[in-house]
């Protein structure tokens, strides 16, 4: 078996008992970079040079540090010292960040080898990745459809084995949709539970970093590096982390596992509804107790979503101007000197979302829009916290449907807003999720996704631990489609 | 509530966002789209409800005011459209000239 098919974990065993050098994972990662991505375009930029730089300085440094020698992807709206950052943006193209994100410093510290910058619907808005400036990119299991969004790049360079894990993005479903899609493990931790500085802001309360992996195991162990406070981030919550590693084998038995029922209904592909059902019967094999949980309030997260992140949106890309960095149209005056540079470097999603912000916090309608919703996110914390008080971990689809076709919801805004319905109520409530592979329907994989309480992460891993067990569904790979 | 060209036009300003009335025309109706969706919040009975703008309590981080290492005018300006010596340089701010 090639290298860059293993787990990190694996490659770990056999980089610490000298069996492999971190050069022979590069190795293995470009050759297999370089077969995949005229197909896939996961990339925005593959930085081997660096990478393979990187491995050599690794050969006589401490192999137990905790991701030694491990090919890592970054989505390319998390900075970095001498790469690009374009965030999938015309207007950040030329970016090169003068300074190193904390997820990309700890990545560093830990041993990581990052191998290059992921694919990103533009400034981190969609649900496909095709509003990515550069390119769209493509679903390893099926050429012809969507890798979904908008962390598209990392989701199908972990599926294609182009990179062991990869760290996305989730502000409203934007880890947990794509791991969807792809048929990979992907996990948004509790909002404040990863540093975001240097991550590009899109929606600032909703804005979380989180990993991917093709096993639970491996996300755990991603999110042992990643977590933390961070002085840099007075959003970043001030405790002492958990190992998640060593929450993962505790086993499903005696939970309490809570079915949305109001996740399972219109909109949602038979196919779906099927294979996230019979999730069900697997952790009651496990020894976990299902419960039906109503939750009416979840249908209006959507439209309250569509008010609340791009509010936040239109403020924070008011700093793309043409005056301290990207690009500059030029313009007699500086008014008119904004409007073309912003005009000629956003792409059409983003400018809707800034204009629909603009205007639900404009004079005559913050109480009309914003302020209502804001009012109905409170609903939606308060009908989690009393889900909670019943039930250990909830469960639902990660996305209404599997993989979809490029071009097929591109012309559709409310559509392709669709494919977040059941992910955005967890950024609202700033809640864990992750999604994990469940099967096939179609040939296509369908995620389950598992939503904890505040800092709940330990028992969604070790319930996500217990499904792999159960099903027997693990590091799903869409190598015979491909190769 | 039904959103008409001439809104656009006058968010699109606040924006800073240029667009020909044909790209004004498209972005009224797919707005209007999602405004109408989003009027489904007008269901809820939300009296007495506290707005949540936070999910984790927010306070001020404070620190001692001490001067520490920055990252210095060469790295500042290294993005820069259009550098003049230690400065960005910019068009003319006073007397804007495009109305709206």
């Amino acid at each position: 078996m090639e290298l860059c098919t293993k787990t990190a974990s694996e490659l770990i065993g056999m980089l610490r008992a000298g069996e492999i050098d971190p050069i022979d994972i590069v190795d293995s990662t470009f050759k297999r970079i370089n077969d995949k991505e005229p197909d896939v375009k996961a990339f925005i930029a593959v930085l081997e040079e660096s990478a393979r730089k990187r491995a050599e300085e690794l050969k006589d440094a401490d192999r137990s540090l905790p991701l030694y020698g491990i090919p890592v992807a970054v989505k390319d709206n998390m900075c970095m010292e001498g790469a690009q950052t374009t965030c999938g943006s015309k207007i950040l193209t030329p970016f090169e960040p003068p300074y190193d994100a904390t997820v990309v410093e700890k990545l560093k510290a830990a041993g990581a080898v990052i191998v290059g910058k992921t694919n990103m619907d533009e400034f981190a808005m969609g649900s496909s990745c095709e509003w990515s400036a550069h390119h769209p990119t493509r679903n390893p299991w099926d050429l012809e459809r969507a890798p979904g969004g908008s962390s598209g790049g990392s989701a199908a360079a972990v599926a294609a084995c182009e990179c062991a894990m990869s760290l996305g993005s989730d502000t409203g479903g934007s880890i947990r949709q794509p791991a969807s899609l792809c048929g990979v493990v992907g996990m948004k931790p509790t909002y404040g539970a990863v540093s975001r500085y240097g991550l590009v802001a899109f929606a600032s309360s909703l804005d979380q970093i989180g990993p991917f992996a093709r096993d639970v195991r491996d996300c755990a162990m991603l999110l042992d590096v990643i977590c933390g406070h961070d002085p840099k981030d007075s959003t970043s919550i001030d405790r002492e982390p958990p190992d998640h590693v060593a929450a993962l084998d505790a086993g499903a038995a005696g939970m309490t596992v809570g079915m949305i029922k109001d996740l399972f209904g219109e909109g949602v592909e038979p196919g779906v509804r099927e294979r996230v059902s019979a999730a069900a019967e697997v952790f009651e094999k496990m020894g976990a107790k299902i419960k039906e949980i109503e939750m009416p309030i979840v249908k209006y997260a959507l439209p309250a979503y569509y008010l609340i992140a791009p509010a936040e949106a239109s403020s924070n890309l008011a700093r793309y101007d043409g005056v301290q960095y990207g690009m500059r149209e030029d313009a007699d005056d500086i008014v008119s000197m904004f409007r073309k540079t912003r005009r000629a470097g956003f792409g059409a999603e983003v400018k809707r979302r800034i204009m629909l912000g603009t205007y639900a916090l404009s004079a005559g309608y913050y109480d009309a829009y914003y302020l209502r919703a804001l009012k109905v996110r409170t609903l939606i914390v308060k009908e989690f916290e009393k889900a909670f008080a019943e039930c250990d971990i909830l469960m639902s689809p990660t996305s209404p449907s599997t993989a979809f076709k490029l071009n097929e919801k591109i012309d559709d805004p409310l559509a392709m807003y669709m494919m977040d319905i059941c992910t955005i109520p967890v950024n609202l409530a700033g809640l864990p999720g992750m999604s994990i592979p469940c099967g096939l329907s179609d040939g296509l994989p369908v995620g389950l996704q598992l939503i904890g309480p505040t800092l709940g992460e330990q028992a969604l891993l070790r319930a996500a631990r217990a499904f792999e067990i159960g099903s027997g569904i693990c590091g799903m790979m869409p190598g015979e489609k491909m190769d | 509530m039904k959103l008409t060209r001439e809104e656009v036009r006058e968010v699109a300003y606040l924006s800073r966002i240029e667009m020909t009335d044909e790209e004004l025309d498209r972005m009224t109706g797919q707005l209007g789209a999602i405004l109408d969706y989003a009027d489904m919040l007008n269901e809820l009975d939300l009296e007495g409800v506290e707005p949540t703008s936070h999910v984790i309590p927010m306070k001020n981080v404070m620190r001692e005011d001490v001067v520490k290492e920055s990252c210095g005018v060469e790295k500042a300006l290294m993005n820069a459209p259009d550098r003049f010596g230690d400065f960005f340089r910019v068009p003319k701010v006073i007397d804007e000239g495009e109305g709206h």
